[in-house]
């Protein structure tokens, strides 16, 4: 008796995709999360913060001391009584909104450069590669020192602007390198073949390939940004007309916050900054991680709670189902 | 060798990039050198700006291209000017008193936070699972923290609470400078609360990067084959995986300097050491050209040299770089 | 599982000088790894019975994610986690060990250093990626010596040099580095690498595939020639079935973590028993002889994650009946007199005719 095969229809393919989110999440490790959401949180601290404030952050009140927290001032005052906690909320605004701008703009330099490199090869790969180290060499915080202590300005797009142009260099160096390895795949070059326009082959076939990095990318020059910013305004290279996180800093230390023990004062903005700075830390290992699955899972070395290295020889752990 | 030949001439190129930004910076600047040393001495005659603005070199003394040829000529003969903040010092007496401070607190800091890092990275990769990896977020907080903050933290622990190391300064006030114990040893007691700042916060930055290649590498086969030799775990570890995993390091290496030497800069203006950094944050605030371009001429061209060291490690390191172009 | 009769039977040594140990050199019984992933666990080789004899070259067929590298790799216990083995016994019973042999799956990590490569030796597929690229061929062929062999430096000298005397490459290229050498010769520096301290058994990980054909023939000439020389077992793991008909003393098919036939190589080449034999047999042709309809096996290879129950070539057979969901895979003799030719299908004979195709589309020829 002869059966009829079965049809196997291909299981995999026959999969309804679920939903973008729904796959996103599963498949997002658990940095990336953690990461981002408090990333998400500082960003709408910075939305809503300044709304949020008690008081005026620069309102001063006659007195001569710190004061440590207490019921009318959750995070205590400064010497000269103004509200800490405002201050926080307001500073946070502006160092996050540097950081996310500096980030669009150095990131969009960097994918401009680097995918041109990248693509185009040759002289003008020798040409932008040579350009992008060369500001990748040049010492950025004393250039930045130098400028920016001569150019005191108000408002934040000049800042960021400077720290742009210093800080792609090293966003572009690594979106070139990918280009180079996908110019070469066989899909791209079944592509130039057929005729496709340069524009859409680098739109549509090389772009969609390098999101994860361009994204890490990106997350790295707001960190950078936020820890550069935090550092010129604390030494008071930065304009004092607004609140940030390194002016609260700047003041804390020229009050001599350290020596008269108001911790208050002087934690809350640089614990800020680290929290604001890991999570971006937490979210790009977050994100090294889908881009290479071998570093998942860090913990997840333990089988039936015994803990195994890569060195160690193939557990035998008989009867496990 | 076409690789170093390459990276020679891209240093030349970046060292002429560098030297011609430091020529631009005091002309494109509001201010003026000869006005601010004119107003520090209400006594000098007009005619002493004349041989004041030779001397710093500002002033209109021809096109800027021969100002610019002048700078170079000055530049070849090691002639960077005179201070103005510390007149009558010359920039070059100024450098050679404070770069050995800096390079003695950010060299050993930086090479010890790179070995340290590594070796914690390569154990953190090999044992996964481990304490090491359980305190993964530990370090990330670190290597966010800014190098400042955590100085700050240490100074209030340390030095106000437990009065056990200094504050600020190089040395203790009324010591000289010399190679006598008590101010070497006083000048070691300054320079750890510092030293420990920057070790702790960058150790993290290469803890964590070579871990994470050191992950990749293992998964390589060439890893499997070297145990599959029966080969001892040390040899396996170190001169199979690591060995490899640490090149990408040794790139990063030269591209993180420039980092290294930022947090390196504000270390010492919160504890006021008496470095490099420290000299030019005074200087950008007199208003001191002339020590101002020195000092970033001589730390572009430390940066530049570091790069180059590392670059010239890594073509030993890795012997397919001796065919190829690039890294 | 099989019983003691059939082990014994059926790893009958075929070299002549291996009529004397009657005993298999490298045995491996009732052999299953799991895999201990997030979804659960999935079982990646289950109760596989493998075993060499001294001497013998043993082919491992099956295509790619059967499970033929994770069972070579598992028997020597190189698997990393999450990889678990979660039953079985692998003995290996070479001159140089305590009589009895030694079973694998119980040595310290410190016995089991000094098993490896020393009694049983790994050819990987891409010699490129199995070659340290920052370490001169001389190290890499020397660490190996000095971590088995305790040598002089004369003689160390002298055996690095006989080693690529032994598969012709010139002795200056022990000073190269990996990637100086072209791809047929890193092959041959990693065939010399695996037989640097005489190992009794030497497994063969898809060694030619990533090489061109006419070197490719170059390198196996080279390697039964060293084979009959210095008689070692060889275990060669490959997907290309027509290689093993050629060179291979016995072979034995996987399919979907299991194994379904093993037989001597005229036995299944002649006779061939479990259908997924024939149809691999069915999906090259043959440079002379008659053209005929490629057949192919419609379908794909199993997920192991999903494997169906009973045999997982189920849905993919021409002979399946609803009885084959519910088969144990016991490996049985296939056909009388032939004690060796054993099959895990119960219900199709040798020679028994191919059922026509059910569907003229059914079967697109997909060659594996």
């Amino acid at each position: 008796m002869s059966v009829a095969a079965p049809l196997v229809a291909d299981a995999r393919t026959q999969q309804r995709a679920a939903p973008v989110w729904r796959r996103l999440s599963r498949s997002m490790p658990l940095k990336a999360k953690i990461g981002g959401a408090i990333f998400g949180l500082f960003i709408l601290i910075a939305i809503i913060g300044p709304a949020l404030a008690p008081y005026d952050p620069s309102a001063t009140t006659g007195q001569t001391q710190a004061l440590a927290p207490n019921v009318h001032h959750l995070l205590g005052t400064t010497s000269t009584g103004q509200d800490v906690l405002s201050q926080l909320l307001v500073g946070l605004r502006s160092t996050v909104v540097l950081g996310l701008m500096t980030g669009v703009i150095a990131t969009v330099l960097a994918v401009l450069v680097g995918v041109t490199a990248g693509f185009l090869g040759g002289v003008a790969d020798e040409g932008l590669s040579l350009v992008a180290n060369v500001f990748l060499v040049l010492p950025a915080l004393p250039l930045l020192i130098v400028v920016l202590g001569y150019l005191r300005t108000g408002s934040l797009l000049p800042v960021a602007i400077v720290l742009s142009v210093l800080g792609w260099a090293w966003g572009a160096r690594v979106i070139r390198a990918q280009t180079l390895t996908l110019r070469n795949r066989d899909y791209v070059l079944a592509a130039r073949e057929t005729g496709e326009r340069t524009w859409r082959i680098i739109a549509f076939e090389i772009l969609p390939n390098e999101v994860s990095l361009i994204a890490a990318s990106f997350v790295s020059t707001v960190l950078y940004a936020v820890l550069t910013s935090v550092a010129l305004a604390f030494i008071g290279l930065a304009s004092f007309s607004g609140w940030s996180l390194g002016t609260m800093l700047y003041w804390a230390t020229g009050q001599e916050a350290v020596q008269l023990g108001a911790w208050w004062w002087y934690v809350p903005p640089g614990l800020s900054v680290a929290l604001l700075g890991m999570s971006l830390v937490l979210l790009n290992f977050g994100l090294d991680e889908i881009g290479n699955p071998r570093l998942r899972d860090g913990g997840r070395r333990k089988i039936k709670g015994a803990r195994w290295r890569a060195s160690d020889p193939t557990p035998v752990i008989r009867g496990l189902l | 060798m076409p690789f170093l030949v390459r990276r020679l001439g891209f240093y030349v190129v970046a060292a002429w990039a560098a030297v011609t930004v430091n020529f631009f910076i005091p002309r494109a600047m509001p201010g003026n050198a000869v006005d601010t040393m004119m107003a520090k001495f209400p006594n000098l005659q007009a005619q002493a700006r004349r041989a004041l603005q030779a001397e710093f070199g500002v002033g209109h003394q021809g096109s800027l291209l021969h100002q610019y040829w002048v700078y170079l000529g000055n530049l070849v003969h090691l002639n960077l000017g005179t201070s103005v903040s510390l007149y009558p010092d010359k920039v070059t007496s100024v450098l050679a008193s404070t770069v050995p401070w800096t390079l003695a607190l950010v060299g050993t800091a930086t090479i010890i936070s790179f070995a340290l890092g590594t070796l914690l990275g390569i154990l953190a990769a090999w044992r996964r699972g481990g304490w090491l990896d359980q305190s993964l977020p530990a370090f990330t907080f670190l290597q966010a923290t800014p190098y400042f903050f955590l100085a700050l933290v240490v100074i209030q622990f340390f030095a106000v609470d437990l009065h056990a190391f200094p504050i600020s300064g190089g040395y203790s006030l009324g010591l000289q400078p010399g190679w006598n114990w008590s101010f070497i040893g006083s000048a070691i007691d300054h320079a750890l609360l510092p030293a420990l700042t920057i070790i702790a916060t960058s150790m993290a930055g290469w803890m964590l990067q070579m871990r994470n290649v050191t992950i990749t590498t293992i998964g390589e086969d060439y890893v499997l084959a070297a145990q599959a030799k029966g080969l001892s775990s040390r040899r396996v570890i170190f001169t199979y995986a690591a060995r490899n995993a640490i090149l990408p390091n040794i790139a990063g290496f030269a591209l993180a300097i420039g980092f290294v030497v930022a947090g390196a800069l504000v270390m010492e203006i919160v504890f006021s050491y008496p470095g490099v950094g420290f000299t030019l944050y005074n200087a950008v605030q007199a208003n001191d050209y002339p020590l101002t371009q020195g000092i970033f001429l001589v730390i572009s061209f430390a940066v530049l040299f570091a790069c180059m060291i590392a670059d010239l490690v890594y073509v030993l390191a890795d012997p397919r770089t001796r065919t190829r172009q690039a890294y | 599982m099989s019983t003691p009769e059939q082990t014994a039977v059926g790893t009958a040594p075929v070299t002549e000088e291996a009529a004397a140990t009657a005993l298999p050199v490298l045995e491996i019984r009732d052999f299953s790894i799991s895999f201990a992933t997030e979804s659960g666990n999935v079982k990646a080789v289950r109760n596989v019975d493998l075993s060499l004899a001294p001497g013998e070259i043993v082919g491992l067929a099956g295509e790619s994610g059967s499970g033929k590298s994770t069972l070579a790799l598992g028997a020597c216990r190189l698997l990393r986690p999450p990889a678990v083995i979660t039953g079985g016994s692998v003995v290996y019973r070479g001159r140089r060990v305590a009589p009895g042999g030694v079973e694998i799956l119980e040595l310290t990590p410190h016995e089991l250093r000094a098993l490896r490569w020393r009694e049983i030796a790994i050819v990987f597929q891409s010699a490129m990626n199995a070659l340290n690229p920052v370490l001169r061929v001389e190290a890499q062929l020397g660490d190996v010596i000095d971590a088995h062999l305790d040598l002089r430096r004369e003689e160390k000298r002298e055996r690095l040099d006989s080693l690529l005397d032994m598969v012709g490459i010139p002795r200056a290229r022990l000073r190269s580095y990996p990637h100086e050498l072209s791809g047929g010769m890193r092959q041959r520096i990693m065939i010399a690498m695996a037989l640097a301290t005489n190992p009794e058994v030497v497994i063969m990980d898809e060694p030619t595939t990533a090489l061109d054909v006419v070197v490719q023939r170059e390198i196996l000439a080279e390697v039964a020639e060293l084979q009959k020389e210095l008689k070692f077992a060889v275990l060669f793991i490959t997907h290309d079935l027509s290689l093993l008909l050629e060179i291979a003393d016995r072979i034995a098919m996987l399919y979907g973590g299991q194994m379904v036939e093993t037989g001597t190589a005229e036995q299944i080449h002649h006779g061939t028993a479990h259908p997924y034999t024939r149809g691999l047999l069915n999906s090259f042709p043959s440079v002379r002889g008659p053209r005929r309809q490629l057949a192919g096996i419609p379908g794909s290879p199993p997920d192991p994650r999903d494997m169906p129950p009973g045999c997982p070539f189920g849905p993919r057979c021409r002979f399946a009946r609803p009885e084959c969901s519910t088969v144990d895979m016991q490996l049985l003799p296939a056909e009388v007199d032939e004690p060796q030719h054993l099959t895990a299908c119960p219900f199709v004979k040798v020679g028994e005719t191919e059922p026509a195709p059910a569907a003229a589309t059914a079967s697109h020829g997909e060659v594996l």
